[in-house]
């Protein structure tokens, strides 16, 4: 393993996880609801009762990317999968993070923020996954 | 109340993956690829992110309430690990590691105007759509 010094930004991405984590945890204790982004897209697709808050937080979510770009620069988003890939990749993320009940958020930072180990299998599962997934596409073929 | 509070909150996550660079899939693969040239960047927006949650998350678990919207505190308690989670992680995991892109990230970037994260979110949905229809 080889740590790739120019491309670490290890402020930035304290900072803005950290930021992350305030928001989960603040939507926790002030609401009692869970900053999962699958959830929060699933429980809309499924029309549930608490539609209001889950278009909410998506409209934070959506809005704030228009706003940071008409004063910031806009963020460097290099995506190299082909459409074909973008596809796939969508429909397995959709549908796996319905069935595991979770994503990077969801799980990754509001479960292990307390300590679920539901949450904690799930991230060990999509952590590996996604490491072989690369090993493979980067590496083998 | 409750839809202020989710309103805001979606704008801090917001920022938070805009500032963290987790918006960029290049750095997500940079990540998941331990055996090249290895950005370790995401183990600290985990870390962080980790690290502001838990002493909120330990707050909010021992209240009978929701601080703000005094409605009975039910956060997630099952500890069940099935097949589902499993199966339905290692999916997510491949699809995660094919094109660098999760939930918030493809929305975020898709927002930015990235034509690629539009066609990613809208395969999302649809993968999401297909979860109804199918037995569980």
């Amino acid at each position: 393993m080889q740590i790739d010094w120019l491309q670490f930004t290890p402020w930035s991405a304290l900072l803005g996880g950290a930021l992350i984590g305030l928001a989960s945890g603040l939507l926790a204790l002030l609401t009692g609801k869970i900053a999962g982004i699958s959830g929060i897209l699933g429980g809309l697709l499924n029309a549930q009762s608490d539609m209001q808050w889950r278009a909410a937080f998506l409209l934070g979510l959506i809005l704030t990317p228009l706003f940071w770009m008409a004063f910031k620069t806009p963020a460097d988003i290099q995506i190299t999968a082909n459409t074909p890939t973008l596809i796939i990749a969508g429909l397995l993320v959709g549908l796996g993070t319905r069935y595991g009940n979770g994503c990077t958020s969801g799980h990754g930072i509001c479960g292990l923020s307390r300590f679920s180990i539901r949450s904690l299998a799930a991230v060990a599962s999509f952590m590996n996954a996604g490491f072989i997934t690369v090993l493979l596409t980067h590496h083998l073929f | 109340m409750q839809t202020i509070v989710a309103l805001l909150t979606g704008v801090i996550f917001s920022l938070g993956l805009i500032i963290s660079g987790m918006v960029n899939p290049a750095k997500v693969i940079g990540f998941l690829n331990l055996a090249g040239q290895w950005d370790p960047s995401l183990a600290l927006v985990m870390a962080g992110g980790i690290a502001t949650a838990t002493p909120l998350f330990m707050w909010a678990k021992r209240r009978q309430k929701t601080l703000l919207t005094h409605e009975k505190m039910a956060l997630p308690t099952s500890t069940i690990i099935d097949r589902p989670l499993i199966g339905g992680s290692l999916l997510f995991g491949i699809g995660w590691g094919l094109a660098g892109i999760c939930p918030g990230p493809g929305l975020v970037a898709m927002a930015m105007g990235e034509s690629k994260a539009f066609i990613f979110v809208i395969a999302m949905l649809s993968g999401m759509f297909v979860f109804r229809l199918l037995p569980k």
